[in-house]
């Protein structure tokens, strides 16, 4: 698939075609224009032989002469017809005849429906060239034959398709949602079920295509296909390769007319792909459309809060700006942020998605994306200064600890618990096998895992979900770094298991007096669980709050006030009073 | 298996477990147990799939003969034999008995390995495999090796250079070799491959299966397209992994970027590209038969088209079964090596299909 790149002003402009779409299409377009005018054009020198006999490229004859003189060109292009016609005919069989099968599956009962779906596992298990050469074997050789044979090969793709596309979009919320409705089955099928599995169909019929001239071409050429005096592409290159001695050219001529029809055809199933999923650059657009001014205004109402990089200081961040790197004028996803988390302290970051705090979180940590570039007055982890133009000090491995949000996606799920969880210090602090394991042990009942030796030889995918967070936290404490940085912790976890985490963050910190930046859009949760509150709007720090004064509700913003009347704890609710006059709207 | 249908339905490489294991586990000693009960399970499950495919291949070469519009046993004998000649093979292939005996006849010979005589020239078709499936897996094999050592590295480091910035240049210049060499056939490979390298170069032989040399060319033939399809799919991978949280987790241990790679990008990667890779594997198959023909190799390939043109149904059903067969052996090995390398799909794939 081809990336298209948009810029940013796309706006509201329509869906691009891409480009593959635009070149499989426009080639198509003039293949089936020789294959329409090619007999017509060329019939009578494809037919005549010149005295010269096997003969190289001339002026005359550009791809030079056959073992009759006659004009390979000029035969190629005849022979699209015939080729193109085959393709067409034995792609329209193959999406009959697996539609028909797979409608039928569709509407049969579950377990015919099941012995069809298995049926059809066995038949593509076997490849099509070895099914179309039954085929051929049991019909004479010959153009009729390989058409049958090569539609009936590939029938069992679009069986499938059909089938598992029918089941998945019948099984979607919006059509049972239009059953629920009362919407008539027939006004379902085409209003909601035929667009939904109409684009996945032509792609495969376009890949179809390309395979089936393709591979016609090829039992052409080894004999079984068209037989003379009838002319297809693979005869032609059969008869090229006989005569390659006295004119390699001649095989080349139909060699080309297979290549460009078949990268024709995948460029328009390619294109297809890209068209009818246009998500991502929807995406894109979206992102570039919020544009820098919210964030460079905010820098004006941003809190100082910067206090002095001492040894104390586990993390200080001053004037941050982060922002998508490549481009002169990126836009700006954080900007003027300054914040500090001593040792021993347990620092919040609170805001709603797409406030800047994860983006913050991970500058600290130096996991940016490759997409973003930041520069900042000052920031350091445990009083090492990291600077934008360098790597990472090397010290980030021991003093900085991540905790990701959701446990099921952050370990690696092809590899025992016991390698990652060793893996920092076996690497950076060079201990044994043996030794790493003991301590892994270690903060794995630190963390409260139950089991942990039995833990260490498990696969991720074997552990609960709280036992994986708890997991993840023992890794990243493997080290006992100066800072942790906890990317909501909780937010992927069951209600009941949130709290036990949280308690388990909050020993830890107290344990090794290491400084924690919890990052969360949950202000209960932050408000019980830190030291100093900040609270970030659009790339900027809006507030910085003191968690009683948060808890007591002295906030000064409305946008604070307003996070607070959303949250779910009614008694912190209840004590909300703003201290400063509220300025209409924000 | 999947083909090209699992292209169009978007499926999540390195997906969630399926399962989580609940909160009241059974002790470690079970853990093993479990893990063996699992694996028996998944093996007979594939072992179930190899039945199915070995029945259904039975079924489909003894139809075969069966489906023969008109007198298969004059197809073979031609139009000027005589009518007692005709009676003789149809005597011999055992058309004149009734249709269960003769699929009886044919199971039990598949059994004992018996898969009858050669029209042409009267060899029994279990010889005529024998000397000729070697060089058929020979050449299969050397495309594979293409495959794996062209395909794959490259994949991964396309995708790998590319995930810091500046790859525009690098991506677009692969997307158009790729997809060029992708969509080159075997057979027209081949053909240019002999074009340049037997005829201009005077370097190989044309001519195929003489030697290790003679088969050069016709592996390059064979794996050049499979090596780019795979190329893009093990580079679509990559990036999909590369975009998983855990390649973030493992950031976070700041290690080298070789220790990533290795350690953490390719047992995911080999994982889901094995998946697919599977159906460009057997695919790869088929491009063999074609390709023995371009170089004129001794194998199965040019065996089949020998055989179909002369109506020699025993060799033509005898080669289809070991083809079918070989196809899936390569699935089933596969699956095999999926399950070795991510114990996941034992639970996923257990017993069903």
């Amino acid at each position: 698939m081809t990336d298209v790149v948009l810029p940013t002003t796309v706006g509201r402009s329509r869906r691009r075609y891409p480009a593959s779409l635009l070149v499989g299409a426009v080639g198509l377009a003039v293949i089936v224009l020789l294959a329409v005018l090619g007999p017509v054009l060329w019939g009578t020198s494809a037919a005549s032989g010149s005295g010269q006999l096997r003969a190289g490229p001339s002026a005359e004859h550009w791809f030079g002469t056959d073992a009759q003189g006659r004009d390979v060109l000029a035969r190629t292009l005849v022979a699209t017809r015939l080729t193109i016609v085959m393709g067409v005919v034995a792609t329209a069989l193959a999406v009959g005849l697996g539609g028909l099968v797979g409608a039928v599956l569709v509407l049969s009962g579950n377990r015919v429906r099941w012995l069809g779906a298995r049926a059809i596992d066995l038949w593509l298990a076997l490849p099509p060239i070895i099914v179309a050469l039954a085929i051929t074997a049991i019909f004479r050789p010959g153009a009729v034959t390989v058409v049958v044979a090569i539609g009936i090969a590939f029938s069992p793709q679009f069986a499938r398709l059909t089938n598992n596309l029918a089941s998945s979009v019948g099984g979607k919320d919006f059509v049972v949602t239009a059953h629920l409705l009362g919407v008539p089955a027939p006004t379902v099928l085409a209003r909601h079920i035929v667009p939904n599995i109409a684009s996945p169909v032509l792609v495969l019929t376009s890949v179809c295509l390309a395979t089936s001239i393709v591979t016609m071409s090829g039992l052409s050429f080894i004999g079984l296909g068209v037989q003379p005096p009838a002319i297809d592409w693979g005869q032609l290159l059969a008869s090229g390769l006989r005569d390659i001695y006295q004119n390699p050219a001649g095989a080349l001529a139909p060699s080309i007319a297979i290549v460009l029809t078949g990268l024709s055809a995948s460029l328009l199933g390619d294109g297809l792909v890209a068209f009818s999923e246009p998500r991502r650059a929807q995406v894109r657009s979206r992102r570039a459309d919020q544009g820098s001014p919210s964030a460079t205004s905010l820098t004006g109402e941003e809190q100082s809060a910067a206090t002095s990089a001492g040894d104390d200081v586990a993390l200080h961040i001053e004037d941050l700006h982060v922002q998508t790197a490549n481009a002169p004028e990126g836009q700006m996803l954080v900007g003027g942020v300054s914040l500090t988390v001593a040792t021993g302290e347990i620092v919040g970051l609170v805001g709603e998605s797409g406030s800047g705090k994860s983006i913050t979180a991970m500058t600290a940590a130096q996991l940016l994306p490759s997409e973003l570039g930041w520069r900042a007055k000052a920031l350091s982890v445990a009083g090492h200064p990291i600077d934008p133009r360098q790597a990472p000090p090397s010290s980030m491995a021991l003093d900085c600890g991540v905790v990701f949000q959701d446990p099921s996606s952050c370990f690696n799920p092809a590899r025992r618990l016991g390698a990652q969880l060793t893996e920092t210090i076996r690497v950076h602090r060079k201990v044994s096998r043996r030794e790493a394991e003991r301590l892994a042990l270690d903060k794995l009942r630190e963390a409260r895992v139950s089991e942990p030796e039995r833990r260490l030889r498990q696969y991720p995918h074997e552990l609960s979900g709280g036992m994986r967070q708890r997991a993840m936290i023992a890794m990243a404490l493997i080290t006992t770094p100066k800072l942790l940085i906890a990317d909501e912790p909780t937010t992927a976890l069951d209600v009941t298991v949130q709290a036990d985490v949280l308690r388990l963050i909050k020993q830890i910190n107290h344990d090794h007096d290491m400084g924690v930046l919890l990052i969360s859009h949950d202000i209960d949760v932050v408000a019980s669980m830190c030291d100093r509150v900040y609270v970030m709007h659009q790339g900027g720090i809006l507030e910085h709050l003191t968690s009683a004064q948060l808890r007591r509700g002295e906030v000064t913003q409305p946008y604070t006030r307003r996070l607070l009347e959303a949250s779910a704890s009614t008694a912190l609710k209840n004590t909300v009073h703003v201290t400063s006059t509220i300025r209409g709207g924000s | 298996m999947s083909d090209v249908a699992s292209d169009v339905r978007t499926e999540e490489p390195a997906s969630q477990p399926p399962a989580t294991a609940k909160a009241g586990e059974p002790k470690g000693r079970h853990a093993s147990r479990d893990a063996t009960g699992l694996w028996l399970r998944y093996l007979l499950g594939r072992l179930g799939g190899l039945v199915g495919i070995v029945v259904a291949l039975l079924a489909i070469t003894f139809l075969l003969i069966q489906f023969v519009p008109g007198d298969p046993a004059r197809n073979i004998v031609g139009v000027t034999a005589t009518q007692e000649q005709v009676d003789m093979v149809s005597d011999r292939l055992g058309l004149n008995d009734p249709f269960l005996l003769q699929a009886w006849n044919y199971v039990s010979g598949f059994v004992r390995g018996d898969l009858g005589n050669s029209f042409v020239n009267q060899q029994p078709i279990v010889e005529l495999i024998a000397q000729r499936l070697p060089i058929t897996a020979s050449v299969a094999l050397g495309g594979l090796m293409v495959v794996l050592l062209i395909g794959f590295p490259v994949g991964v480091a396309v995708a790998f250079a590319g995930r810091r910035g500046g790859r525009t240049a690098l991506s677009g210049t692969y997307n158009v070799a790729a997809g060029l060499a992708g969509a080159l056939p075997e057979y027209i490979t081949g053909t240019v491959l002999v074009i340049v390298f037997a005829l201009s170069l005077g370097w190989l032989p044309a001519q195929g299966g003489v030697g290790l040399e003679g088969l050069i060319l016709p592996c390059i033939a064979v794996g050049l397209a499979p090596a780019a399809a795979i190329s893009r799919v093990v580079r679509g991978e990559t990036r999909a992994v590369l975009g998983q949280e855990y390649i973030l987790t493992a950031r976070s241990k700041r290690i080298s970027s070789g220790r990533l790679l290795v350690g953490h990008v390719l047992p995911n990667v080999a994982t889901s590209a094995l998946t697919l890779g599977g159906i460009i594997l057997v695919a790869l198959l088929g491009g063999t038969v074609i390709v023995e023909n371009v170089f004129n190799i001794p194998g199965l390939g040019t065996q089949i088209v020998q055989s179909i043109l002369s109506s020699d149904y025993p060799a033509i059903q005898g080669i289809i079964l070991t083809l079918g067969l070989l196809a899936a052996m390569v699935n089933m090995a596969i699956d095999i090596l999926l399950g070795i390398l991510d114990p996941r799909v034992l639970t996923t794939k257990g017993l069903s299909r």
